[in-house]
């Protein structure tokens, strides 16, 4: 998939109204372990206290599975702060914390504290990274879109040709689309989370890999409609989301059961609280990795 | 008239008119303040009223604005307020006492005084990291309620040490003097005549004290105070979130929901603070009440 690096943003931004949308998402989960004693394993119900910290726009997901799972095992309290992506780390690094929610991966000085710690991890992802749907900046009636609307733009079949398919006030003007090419990560993830399936996408608009080409094809078009991914985490480290937890932590089972909370029942939660959901192999991946 | 008389009449105008002008100058500061406050005040109450009500006040935090509560803050900012006070009021009038009533006045007692001064200065941030490598990490007190209480008692001690050091001065040499020819020792002039006449002084630094650390977010952050909280404090050592941190989430969430929520909180704060210090004022006016007889 072609991804834009992040200078591009801003001169995106200077040429392109940057439209509605789901922007952030990449959620990644990163489990680590580490070992503290300090389990105690009650037969039957899960029993213990679970700590979370880091990252404050992780936060509304990790608080969303936390009160859920409350419901389900009210006898595991699950804490979760909002120390920031680094002070997160540092917490956890230093064995303050199980898990640690992060926007962004954790960085080599941080693994190694945690390392020097005797701290081992596991990544999880747990929602994906973000999407930008926009229109040309003379465009002046489409402020947002809900996600139906674009559902109902971009499904397989769809009928809509002209602004006024989609809100009856809007101009009679065709769409002029464009997005990114079937082989495009970006591609697979906006068909699943906006279309609802993956790969399912009308196949009449101007694809490009670069994207670049789109933003000079919605730029000279008054009447574009086009969306490009914020991209995959490695390229767009800042736009992450991630949790970290212990790994010794992890073997308690009710932190594992938190976890596999987090990435099943957790999983219509993120979009809930505003994110977007990872595609079902990240989480299927974060699910393996738990004991 | 003569010039004289003439120059005497515009003199005395103009000298009339600055007192005016001065008491005008003075009425605009202090309303513009109070304007201020108001505006506020309407603002918040306008936006938070109608999401005050026992279950906002009884229940959890959710991610559902309309079922979100701060029951975990409210009880952590009283158990917080309660033992900040319960070490930051006698340590601090302990040392204003002592500061005043005992230490000799050579240069060590200047160079502590000249750092309680500047203490009361620091950003209170700094007290967060201090209260983070101190409480939480080498006493291993972890970010419970008692670790965020004695970061916040050490970040309002230069403010109750000084109000109680200005009210122990206020109280007349006369009076000491006349307990000791009396033949009263400095214990019995200290506690039966100086702290009682000082003592609305010393609450009215307490009430500031106190009033700025109900406030404080930023040590708390720091220190690792969390958010999401399920339950209320059983005990010193338990985990816990306050008031301002759940306000400042709530201000920070896309939802207007949580806007109004974080009025709503706004207002129980504002509550809690204002009976915390009419308490205190009650308790003043009594004890001022007490010293005059």
């Amino acid at each position: 998939m072609h991804i834009a690096p992040r200078a591009h943003s801003g001169r995106r931004a200077g040429k392109v109204l940057l439209l509605v949308t789901a922007v952030v998402a990449a959620i990644l989960a990163a489990l680590l372990i580490a070992a503290c004693g300090d389990n105690s394993e009650g037969g039957g119900g899960l029993s213990g206290t679970i700590v979370g910290d880091g990252s404050s726009t992780v936060f509304p997901i990790s608080e969303a599975v936390a009160e859920e799972f409350g419901k389900l095992e009210p006898d595991v309290r699950v804490v979760v702060g909002i120390s920031g992506t680094g002070g997160g780390f540092k917490k956890f690094c230093n064995g303050e914390t199980d898990f640690s929610d992060a926007s962004r991966p954790i960085k080599d000085e941080e693994k190694e504290a945690c390392a020097n710690n005797g701290i081992e991890f596991v990544e999880f992802q747990v929602a994906f990274d973000g999407l930008s749907v926009m229109v040309n900046p003379d465009n002046d009636f489409v402020e947002c879109l809900t996600v139906d609307e674009l559902k109902r733009i971009w499904e397989p079949g769809s009928t809509v040709d002209s602004w006024s398919d989609v809100r009856p006030e809007w101009p009679g003007e065709s769409i002029a689309l464009y997005g990114p090419d079937t082989d495009s990560g970006t591609f697979d993830y906006f068909t699943e989370v906006i279309v609802g399936e993956e790969d399912a996408s009308r196949p009449d608009y101007t694809a490009s890999a670069d994207d670049n080409v789109l933003v000079q094809g919605i730029a000279g078009d008054e009447d574009a409609l086009g969306y490009f991914g914020y991209a995959y985490y490695v390229e767009n480290t800042d736009k992450l989301k991630l949790v970290y937890v212990r790994k010794d932590a992890l073997e308690q089972p009710e932190v594992a059961e938190f976890m596999r909370f987090y990435l099943t029942e957790g999983r219509p939660l993120v979009a809930e609280v505003g994110y977007v959901e990872a595609p079902e192999s990240a989480y299927q991946e974060g699910l393996d990795l738990i004991p | 008239m003569t010039a004289a008389e003439a120059g005497f009449r515009r003199r005395l105008f103009l000298r009339k008119a600055t007192a005016v002008g001065f008491a005008l100058l003075c009425i605009l500061a202090t309303s513009l303040g109070i304007a201020a406050l108001a505006l506020l005040l309407v603002d918040i109450t306008r936006e938070g009223v109608g999401r005050v009500s026992w279950d906002f006040i009884n229940s959890f935090p959710s991610r559902k604005p309309e079922q979100a509560g701060i029951k975990a803050a409210l009880w952590g900012t009283i158990w917080m307020m309660g033992l900040t006070a319960s070490f930051a009021i006698p340590i601090g009038v302990g040392a204003a006492v002592y500061l005043e009533e005992y230490a000799p006045r050579n240069w060590l007692t200047r160079v502590i005084q000249t750092n309680i001064a500047n203490l009361a200065g620091v950003p209170s941030i700094v007290y967060g990291i201090l209260g983070l490598a101190l409480f939480v990490r080498a006493m291993s007190l972890e970010r419970s309620v008692l670790a965020g209480s004695l970061t916040m008692a050490l970040l309002v001690l230069p403010i109750v040490i000084i109000a109680s050091q200005e009210a122990l001065r206020a109280v007349p040499n006369s009076v000491r003097e006349a307990a000791y020819a009396v033949g009263a020792s400095r214990w019995q002039v200290v506690s039966r005549q100086v702290l009682p006449a000082a003592f609305p002084g010393i609450l009215t630094g307490i009430i500031l004290a106190l009033s700025r650390a109900i406030g404080e977010t930023a040590p708390l952050i720091m220190i690792g105070a969390l958010l999401f909280v399920p339950f209320t404090p059983s005990g010193p050592l338990d985990r816990f979130t306050v008031l301002p941190m759940q306000i400042f989430n709530w201000t920070s969430r896309p939802q207007p929901e949580f806007r109004e929520n974080a009025a709503a909180g706004i207002i129980v704060l504002l509550i809690v603070l204002l009976t915390m210090n009419a308490t205190a004022v009650i308790l003043r006016n009594r004890f001022q009440a007490r010293a005059r007889q």
